[in-house]
């Protein structure tokens, strides 16, 4: 029962619910970073590692954090968490952590690590808003890996920095998308995304808000 | 749990979570000082290698710097000066002693060190090759900085770059491109009288310009970037700052064609 639990905890946020495609939470980090994939794996790895740690420490101080001052409480452990991903990026990452620059940073306001430590890490035990965490850092990934791999291949013409579609100015047939470089890309992507996960799971289509009843005519707004 | 919401348990609770943030914060960021010094030197290394031309991907830095010497310069006289070793100029800039207020500030740099540095590049044959200007100045959001290598005539531009900016990436960014750091191969600081005649143009040089080899293109969209980088080669190779040196270099080279500077 319990492990059985803990696998929904892990795969919900993958596709059942996405905190992008689903709660379209985080998109700001997923329109900046994302140009190369190495950019977007490294952004994917200090999310994940953030997430996870920051749902386990909030839960573990749970039911001692004071109601009025639980928000700043999480945003301290988050803050000092992104600031060890920061400082070991530029340690070891150097390069890396310069051209992600201030989106490491900002990592903090992602919407999604706020507010997994508020909705689930506040009423859960420690292990499994761990696994929350994970989880919905894993399903970030998903969607982060697919814009970012989706702008390198068509905006480059490479993966990873290897070269797959070879690019006319260095004499090969592929002409780069020069949007696929600017951020409104990634807007295009991820609706891309959503569309094919819910033509997938159609259960996740929002019902239409409001309709405009059958015998209304246009004559009859005026 | 009933005082989980009282006064001291607030106070309580903040203190020890920021105690502890605060220790886990400190101790990343004083055990990780070491490697992170250790990469910002390798990355201006780098960039200076890269600006000399001499750069190859994956070549021994330590090894490719022992052709690269560094001296110090006082701006006023143009003479070289001997400093310590730890000599920052950016730090000295802020020095009430070591640095002065500019008045006529067109780089927007505020303040300037008094002494500065450059890096003289030396051949196999053991002659300068490269002269390299640390320079640094405002463009539209923030303080550019980069290096600008001279020829051993102390007036030809050899290559520019910038390594650190906060510009919008495609439009004032491109002045981190090789694309554009390339129009300033070969373009002359000085007119013949020793005046500064550099100067970045709105758009596209003419061909027919007559002083074509004093102007370089502006990027496209990014106005008042090439604005800044403009004014900023301007300044730091003028009267107030490499000004004085260059002039020394250029006249030491002229009679006898010894170009030891």
């Amino acid at each position: 029962m319990a492990t059985a639990k803990l696998k929904g905890v892990l795969f919900n946020p993958i596709f059942n619910n996405n905190p992008i495609a689903l709660q379209i939470l985080g998109i700001c980090s997923a329109l900046a970073i994302t140009t190369t994939l190495e950019n977007t794996v490294t952004m994917c790895l200090a999310v994940i590692f953030v997430l996870t740690f920051s749902n386990f420490f909030v839960s573990l101080i749970r039911s001692h954090i004071p109601t009025n001052v639980r928000i700043i409480v999480q945003m301290t452990i988050i803050t000092s968490l992104v600031i060890v991903v920061d400082q070991v990026l530029q340690a070891y990452a150097y390069e890396i952590s310069r051209q992600l620059s201030v989106f490491v940073g900002l990592i903090i306001t992602n919407c999604i690590i706020l507010g997994r430590a508020e909705a689930y890490a506040m009423n859960n035990s420690p292990v499994a808003s761990a696994v929350d965490g994970f989880g919905n850092a894993l399903g970030y990934s998903i969607v982060l890996l697919f814009v970012g791999a989706s702008r390198e291949l068509f905006g480059s013409g490479t993966l990873a920095g290897i070269e797959i579609l070879r690019p006319v100015a260095e004499g090969g047939w592929y002409e780069p998308n020069g949007m696929m470089l600017l951020p409104p890309s990634a807007f295009l992507l991820i609706g891309g995304f959503i569309w094919l996960l819910r033509a997938w799971k159609p259960e996740q289509i929002e019902e239409t808000p409001f309709r405009i009843a059958p015998n209304s005519r246009p004559a009859r707004a005026y | 749990m009933a005082s989980r919401d009282s006064i001291a348990n607030t106070l309580r609770v903040s203190f020890m979570v920021c105690l502890v943030c605060a220790i886990v914060v400190s101790t990343a960021a004083v055990s990780l000082r070491e490697a992170q010094q250790q990469n910002r030197l390798q990355f201006r290394q780098t960039n200076i290698l890269q600006v000399a031309g001499i750069y190859e991907p994956g070549m021994d830095l330590s090894a490719a710097f022992e052709r690269v010497e560094r001296r110090f310069v006082e701006f006023e006289s143009g003479n070289y000066v001997d400093m310590p070793d730890d000599y920052d100029p950016v730090r000295a800039a802020r020095d009430p002693e070591m640095g002065r207020t500019l008045e006529r500030d067109p780089a927007g740099i505020r303040r300037q060190p008094k002494v500065g540095e450059v890096f003289l590049v030396r051949d196999e044959a053991d002659e300068v090759s490269r002269i390299i200007l640390p320079v640094h100045g405002y463009g539209l959001w923030s303080t550019m900085y980069g290096f600008l290598a001279l020829e051993p005539d102390a007036n030809t531009v050899a290559g520019i770059s910038f390594y650190e900016h906060g510009e919008t990436p495609g439009l004032g960014g491109d002045i981190e491109k090789p694309r554009w750091q390339q129009l300033w191969e070969g373009k002359r600081l000085y007119d013949e009288d020793g005046e500064v005649a550099i100067r970045v143009v709105k758009g596209a040089v003419p061909e027919d310009a007559p002083n074509r080899e004093h102007r370089v293109d502006g990027l496209t969209g990014a106005t008042i970037t090439s604005e800044g980088v403009s004014q900023l080669v301007r300044f730091w190779v003028g009267e107030r700052a490499f000004g004085p040196y260059l002039d020394r270099v250029r006249k030491e080279n002229q009679p006898d064609g010894n170009s030891d500077g």
